[in-house]
């Protein structure tokens, strides 16, 4: 019995070893590739630079960072709310039977793979916001044009991939709140709309900040879907409906032809979006720390 | 106890790691290949080609149907570019070496022979809506490379040109920028790509497809191959685009994939060679490419 247990204690250590170690030779084999392109062609010039015309051998990359910055924050201002107002009204609003009809509904668009979303996109959304919303946007600003591939058409869409992490993580934190908060509040008088917004809301914040990280999380590193869309123009966004190449878009796209240099750049772009996801996460743990300690 | 065994496991993994990743540089660096057959009289042995990456897909496809017959030949494709396809046939690393384009005047004396196997056409396509259905080289370049920007320039309606171009460092976009000069060459002799920034780029010719044929006032160009009525095919100089134009060698934007070998072909490669230009290797050439025989 003793060996026993010793062999499964040594065999789920090995698992543990394999999955570290997987990140750990990851991070290495990107940051050995990447690195000696990024130190010969200049750091500063390959962040700050502007161009990113591999063929001609000019690497600048920050029209790419602008590029998948501005998606991922449209996706999750339209996302964040959608998703919140949803949690809440599968929560507290809806009865559970039709909830659990809503819920699956919701959770099935996480098991649709990226490239029909992209494809989706291409032949409905884009074609939309040509139609549609550009002649909106032109009763403000008349000069305006676009082809529809644009920084809103990847926005909707990685906003409606991230929904159903959104909705179910926010959804079990808010129903995770203990009956007794809620039926004090009532009971002290108040309304429904004010027990939601100022007692639930704010007692399940922790969860649904975890929600909005991983969404984010998956909206940055998305690729399949927003490089069908957004037009991946490596040119730096005046509007919403100008077209953007993104970094994962572009390792995506070029890594299967390229020279060996522009293979290493691609690399040297997956370490800054490497960094970038890094830092993000370390802000966004930072504030669930803070938010969650006084929230309790 | 504990602690100690814990310490073991640690070192047994990094070890097991450790191997594993020489086991994965070991396959990188292990493309040698063995050079020919025995020679014999059942054929055997191990064809390697190399070169052009737009040649590649297909030499894996006419590798795939020819090992079906010859169980006992085994086809390695390789990539590396036109310039490598010339380069291992001089090193003698490769039996056949693979052009996406002419072989250059400079290059003849290094090799021995040279194979047309199939020939590649870049169709100039716009969406069906354009008034336009005629274009010059010149103004297919200037178009690509933001010097015309609007279709009344070339004698369409008044409206912004959509330039649709592929990715950087695809076989498509590289025919096409090369053919129709947007590529061109600086004092040093470095290559510089003048695709205009204000381009949609696409990663795939159905991509390209989708896009022009959704998109009012677009342009762009897929591999022959692909073309359907999905989208207008334009004439370029007064040429519309087709297998026999191509082969003709009437349409411009065209280029030969071409076999090169050295001075001695091993049985093995010639056997390839010949399995290529029967009537079933080019049946396959045929499923996406112009055949030459």
């Amino acid at each position: 019995m003793k060996t026993y247990e010793k062999v499964i204690e040594k065999m789920i250590l090995l698992c543990a070893v394999a999955a570290t170690l997987s990140v750990a030779l990851i991070t290495v084999f990107i940051f050995q590739s990447g690195l000696p392109v990024m130190a010969d062609y200049g750091v500063f010039d390959f962040i700050a630079g502007t161009t990113w015309k591999p063929t001609n051998g000019q690497y600048g990359i920050f029209p790419l960072i602008a590029g998948t910055l501005s998606v991922t924050l449209g996706a999750l201002a339209i996302g964040i709310p959608t998703g919140i107002a949803c949690a809440v009204f599968l929560a507290e609003i809806l009865p559970p039977k039709p909830a659990r009809l809503f819920k699956s509904a919701i959770e099935l668009l996480a098991g649709i793979p990226s490239v029909v979303y992209g494809f989706f996109g291409l032949v409905v959304l884009v074609p939309a916001i040509r139609n549609y919303i550009l002649p909106v946007f032109q009763i403000f600003d008349p000069d305006i044009t676009t082809t529809g591939f644009s920084i809103l058409a990847g926005a909707v869409i990685l906003a409606i991939m991230i929904l159903p992490t959104i909705v179910s993580m926010s959804e079990n934190a808010i129903a995770a709140v203990p009956a007794e908060y809620k039926e004090a509040s009532l009971a002290l008088g108040a309304n429904k709309r004010e027990t939601i917004t100022k007692v639930l809301i704010p007692a399940a914040k922790s969860g649904i900040i975890s929600s909005v990280i991983l969404g984010m999380g998956r909206a940055i590193g998305e690729t399949m879907a927003v490089l069908l869309i957004t037009g991946n123009m490596a040119v730096i966004p005046g509007s919403v409906l100008d077209s953007v190449a993104t970094l994962t878009g572009t390792i995506a796209m070029e890594m299967s032809y390229a020279s060996p240099t522009h293979q290493q750049a691609l690399f040297a772009v997956g370490i800054v979006l490497f960094v970038i996801i890094m830092l993000l996460n370390l802000t966004a743990q930072l504030t669930v720390k803070r938010l969650g300690g006084e929230g309790k | 106890m504990g602690r100690n065994l814990l310490k073991k496991t640690w070192i047994a993994g990094l070890a097991l790691a450790l191997i594993a990743g020489a086991a994965l540089t070991g396959c990188g660096n292990g493309t040698d290949g063995g050079n020919g057959g025995d020679g014999g009289d059942a054929l055997s042995g191990t064809v390697v080609i190399a070169g052009s990456t737009s040649v590649q897909p297909l030499s894996e496809e006419l590798a795939e149907a020819f090992s079906d017959v010859n169980g006992d030949i085994t086809v390695e494709v390789q990539g590396g570019g036109s310039g490598q396809g010339i380069k291992s046939i001089e090193d003698k690393i490769a039996d056949l070496g693979a052009l996406s384009r002419e072989v250059k005047e400079e290059e003849k004396a290094l090799i021995a022979a040279e194979t047309v196997i199939a020939k590649d056409g870049v169709a100039v396509v716009v969406n069906p809506d354009c008034g336009v259905s005629d274009l010059t080289l010149e103004q297919i370049r200037k178009i690509y490379t933001g010097e015309i920007t609007n279709w009344s320039e070339v004698g369409g309606n008044d409206a912004p040109i959509v330039v649709v171009t592929r990715e950087e460092g695809s076989g498509t976009r590289g025919a096409f920028t090369e053919i129709t000069k947007v590529l061109s060459k600086d004092e040093a002799g470095n290559e510089i790509d003048g695709t205009t920034t204000n381009a949609i780029v696409q990663g795939s010719t159905g991509a390209v497809k989708q896009t022009v044929a959704s998109t009012p006032d677009s342009i762009g160009y897929i591999s022959l191959g692909a073309l359907d009525d999905t989208v207008k095919a334009l004439n370029v100089e007064g040429v519309a685009p087709s297998n026999d134009t191509v082969l003709s060698g009437d349409y411009k934007i065209s280029r030969p994939f071409i076999y090169v070998s050295g001075e001695e072909v091993s049985p093995a490669a010639q056997a390839f060679l010949d399995f290529v230009l029967s009537d079933e290797g080019q049946a396959i050439v045929a499923q996406e490419f112009i055949p030459v025989n």
